[in-house]
């Protein structure tokens, strides 16, 4: 038995684009390689821009897309290739997704709870409707909700928040090793981001369930994740520890990502002048950052910058990634509010359904 | 400059009247960033469009006075109404809207559409002048001339929406509304098309109001900071005192809730959701999800107090100023 | 209460109608209308016949009435197979892509570029005389399931890349499933659509077809009624009412499709767009 729950072995994504005699070829994914422990659940995001190929990837991983080359393999067994040593019904149990629109994550014109007692039916987690219901409860509980309120509904009756929730329900069924989620936050308000991002965080104590969560926003990724690989145009130019990698940047790419966050606390560095993106497409350097990269050598336009491992579990690809030695203020620390103490807030309990939302149970 | 008196402007179909800012007080001051800040469904497009004067039906003013302070051509201050406003807005008031693509138009080069906005607004007789200011205004901005050739899909969202921000300031007006200028932008362009903002504002010393979301972009760039729930403000003040010491406790909340790099603390996001547009309960619209809510909350809807100079919340909590203001801001 | 708007009401009505005179009223005829010599010729409307007779020796009303039986029966024939090989054919293709899509496409092409009535007026003269309804019904259907299926397929591949088909997979659910509970259902509307005008162009191409005299001109069709006539001389002779009566029930029956067919479109966009709310 493998002692990786998730490996991503040198995974290539090309897109062909146009037609057969005039087609482009876009380059999404580059040669990555990430992998999951086995036996302490965790949460790794892939932090990106547009572009950068985060998604991609995550659409490879839940099988939605083909390498091109390079292989996916849970718990050491192959999901792509003709001889691909995992059935439909094993993946299934094993890795479940949360996308990034709730709208788009259930039919409009079917009842949502259909969704949650196919899945306990078919991936034959329960045996017939009647324990489905109490599987199917004892899931939607665990994200706030309760079946009474959501049994019967469309989906156009339910908030982002709860289709949201509904969907990481759906996805518990299973109990799944691995949920990768797509954004999931990010097309819902931001007082009612952390409510989703913190059910992830107690579904992985709780149940021992590994994330992959795709993000571009550095600040919930340093939250929630323990490890981030940073993505760029299909590289993975950065990873190890959140911890280390967003308070110790070690990449240029990082570095510029993190002074751009706008945070609340720490004001921008204005006089920081980085190149933006140019007008023409990007020209193609050998490491693909070096038009935009302040510290950018002869070397990095004609090679491929080399793959640095850092001891401690931490990769940089760059030339001289130790060299950087940026004039870096410590990220500040959350200021210290002057307000009183009693105005600390109550942690709320399950979410009544009520149109006018309900208030934290005392 | 530009007043707000108790400004009430639904939208009145026939289905319902959704009362999408509902009795908002507010200033835009001279020289200044003015953010407007809060979440989906809290009205602050449709606060945009009555300060551009864009009603159109179902869109209308219900109440209030909408007062515009501003120099005529002989350099004297005039007062408008709205109607006045909306007949001479194009002189004072220009426009950064969402969504580059949608605005510009794909099969024009964008010269052409500099062209196209400078001809509605002023007479300029002499195209080749019109050309040297443009480029002039562009190298000002540190775009390269290049962008005047281009289509709009040639450029990259981020160029876009610079070459939206030179539109937009390109005949010096005195007050620029931006709506959500950064959507969809990465963070990295993001940064780049905010700044670039905030230096031309600084050089033309006119005044900015940005309508955004993102409480962060706020802190970042705005002096003054206004938060809007539920078609109403419920606390507005000098960004850096907001930050500092949240009056409000849907303040307090979203602030508490960002979580930040750097720091582990466990963050809470606020519970519930916000009442219906349409039919809003009487008193605080956020007693329903407020952590500190009292009997006259729900009654009757706290006004707009100055606490400290400058700084407005409408919240029972804080019933008495702790530094006497001005007055009304 | 179902609000129904007036177009459904009234297109509702209308092919109500047709539906009583071509469906129940046939069993109450005196006649045979294959019969000539029933009854005496050429006489104008009366209390006796209603629409009058025609030059063959037919009550006209009677005849009219097995006129509009066969025809909505090609019509509805052609209509229910083209649609639902049209849909499967435009699912399965759209959905699974790849060289099932590749072929059906070609063959959707096929049959939409050749044009049907050339070929029509081959197979009747090939048949020299011997075309039944049935015959002529089964080259409309081979020549009408693209129409429906090119639609489906595009409705199939727009959907295939949306996120609830995924959540659909993830629950387990196999293709089939997928195809039948979650595309379909947005398919089903086009679908009435379709079968609506579907029927129209199989009458339209029947009655066509009966003019120039390539249909089964024995059988008692709206067209036959038609190539009857004009073989008489109905025209020239003032005998509107052999005439008349197929073209304007023709007419009629049109505007009765159409009307239920757009109204039942606007109805089914209302409901959803309430069901949003």
């Amino acid at each position: 038995m493998s002692d990786l729950l998730l490996e991503i072995r040198d995974v290539t994504k090309v897109f062909k684009r146009g037609g057969v005699l005039f087609g482009t070829q876009f380059l999404a994914v580059d040669h990555v390689n990430l992998s999951l422990d086995r036996q302490k659940p965790s949460v790794l995001s892939i932090v990106g821009e547009s572009g950068s190929g985060k998604t991609t990837l995550a659409k490879i991983i839940l099988k939605l897309h083909e390498p091109t080359s390079g292989n996916v393999l849970l718990e050491g067994k192959s999901i792509f290739g003709t001889h691909s040593n995992l059935d439909s019904l094993g993946y299934y149990r094993t890795v479940q997704p949360i996308f990034q629109n709730p709208f788009e994550t259930f039919s409009m014109r079917k009842q949502v709870d259909s969704y949650l007692y196919d899945t306990a039916l078919n991936l034959k987690i329960a045996k017939d409707r009647k324990e489905a219901r109490d599987i199917i409860t004892d899931a939607l509980s665990s994200v706030g909700l309760e079946i009474n309120a959501v049994a019967g509904k469309y989906a156009n009756q339910f908030s982002g928040g709860e289709l949201q929730r509904i969907s990481i329900a759906r996805g518990l069924i299973p109990r799944p090793k691995l949920i990768v989620a797509d954004e999931p936050v990010s097309m819902i308000d931001a007082s009612l981001r952390m409510n989703i991002v913190n059910i992830f965080l107690s579904l992985k104590k709780k149940y021992h369930v590994s994330f992959i969560y795709i993000t571009h926003d550095l600040s919930t990724a340093y939250y929630v994740s323990d490890y981030v690989a940073i993505m760029y145009r299909g590289d993975v130019i950065e990873y190890g520890s959140s911890d280390r990698v967003l308070t110790n940047p070690m990449h240029p790419y990082t570095e510029l990502l993190l002074n751009s966050v706008p945070a609340v606390g720490k004001k921008w560095d204005r006089h920081l002048k980085l190149p933006d993106v140019e007008l023409k497409e990007y020209q193609n350097t050998a490491c693909k950052f070096a038009n935009r990269c302040p510290f950018v050598q002869p070397v990095c336009r004609q090679n491929k910058p080399p793959r640095v491992q850092i001891p401690g579990d931490r990769e940089v690809l760059c030339f001289k990634p130790v060299d950087y030695a940026l004039d870096r203020t410590t990220l500040s620390l959350e200021r210290e509010t002057t307000y009183r103490d009693d105005l600390k807030v109550n942690l709320p309990g399950p979410e009544s359904l009520s149109a006018d939302g309900g208030g934290p149970k005392s | 400059m530009l007043r707000l008196r108790d400004i009430k402007a639904y939208y009145q179909t026939p289905g319902a009247v959704v009362k999408a800012v509902d009795g908002v007080t507010l200033d835009v001051g001279e020289n200044e960033i003015l953010g407007i800040a809060g979440e989906s469904g809290c009205g602050k497009s449709t606060l945009l469009k009555v300060l551009y004067g864009s009603l159109e039906p179902p869109l209308k003013i219900v109440a209030g006075k909408v007062e515009a302070e501003l120099k005529n051509e002989g350099g004297k201050l005039v007062t408008l109404g709205p109607r006045e406003i909306r007949k001479h807005w194009w002189r004072f008031i220009s426009y950064i809207p969402q969504g580059s693509m949608s605005f510009l138009n794909p099969v024009v080069r964008i010269e052409q559409q500099f062209l196209d906005a400078v001809a509605r607004k002023q007479q300029f007789t002499n195209k080749r002048e019109i050309h040297e200011r443009i480029s002039s205004y562009l190298k000002e901005l540190q775009l390269s001339i290049e962008v005047l050739n281009a289509y709009p899909h040639q450029l990259s969202g981020g160029m876009r929406q610079r070459v939206l921000v030179a539109l937009g300031t390109f005949l010096h007006p005195e007050i620029v509304l931006a709506d959500e200028p950064t959507t969809a932008l990465d963070v990295v362009t993001q940064k780049g098309v905010l700044l670039m903002l905030a230096q031309v504002r600084e050089r033309m010393k006119n005044s900015l109001v940005i309508v955004s979301h993102d409480i962060g972009l706020h802190y970042q760039i705005a002096h003054r900071i206004a938060i809007m729930y539920n078609g109403k403000i419920v606390e507005v003040g000098p960004t850096e005192r907001v930050f500092e010491m949240p009056l409000h406790p849907y303040t307090q909340m979203l602030i508490q809730s960002l979580p930040r790099v750097g720091d582990h603390k466990h963050r809470q996001g606020i519970s519930g959701r916000p009442p219906s547009l349409i039919d809003p309960p009487a008193g605080c619209r956020f007693a329903a999800r407020c952590p500190f809510v009292m009997d006259s909350c729900r009654e009757e809807m706290p006004p707009l107090l100055e606490i400290e100079p400058d700084h407005f919340v409408a919240c029972y909590l804080h019933r008495e100023p702790i530094q006497p203001g001005k007055g009304v801001r | 209460m179902v609000k129904l708007n007036a177009r459904l009401k009234t297109g509702g009505v209308l092919l109500l109608l047709f539906v009583v005179v071509g469906v129940i009223l046939p069993r109450f005829s005196p006649y045979d209308p294959r019969s000539w010599n029933a009854v005496p010729r050429n006489l104008p409307p009366s209390q006796a016949h209603w629409l009058g007779t025609t030059s063959v020796g037919q009550d006209t009303f009677w005849l009219l009435t097995f006129a509009v039986q066969n025809s909505l029966f090609v019509g509805v024939v052609v209509a229910f197979f083209a649609t639902t090989i049209g849909v499967f054919a435009g699912l399965i293709g759209g959905f699974l892509g790849s060289a099932i899509d590749r072929g059906l496409t070609l063959l959707m092409d096929v049959f939409i570029s050749v044009p049907s009535l050339p070929i029509l007026i081959l197979v009747a003269s090939l048949l020299q005389g011997k075309t039944s309804l049935l015959t002529i019904s089964l080259v409309l259907i081979i020549f009408n399931w693209p129409w429906s299926a090119r639609q489906v397929r595009s409705i199939a591949l727009s959907m295939r890349e949306r996120d609830f088909i995924n959540t659909a997979r993830f629950s387990g659910s196999g293709t089939l499933s997928i195809v039948v509970r979650e595309i379909f259902p947005y398919v089903l509307t086009w679908s009435l659509a379709n079968f609506v005008n579907t029927v129209l162009v199989a009458i339209a191409t029947e009655s066509g077809l009966a003019v120039i005299g390539l249909s089964s001109v024995e059988q008692a069709t709206l067209g036959t009624m038609i190539y009857w006539g004009l073989q008489y001389q109905a025209l020239l002779a003032h005998r509107w009412w052999w005439i008349g009566t197929p073209v304007i029930a023709i007419i009629l029956l049109f505007i009765a499709l159409f009307l239920a067919s757009t109204g039942f479109a606007d109805f089914s966009a209302e409901r959803r767009g309430r069901k949003r709310a």
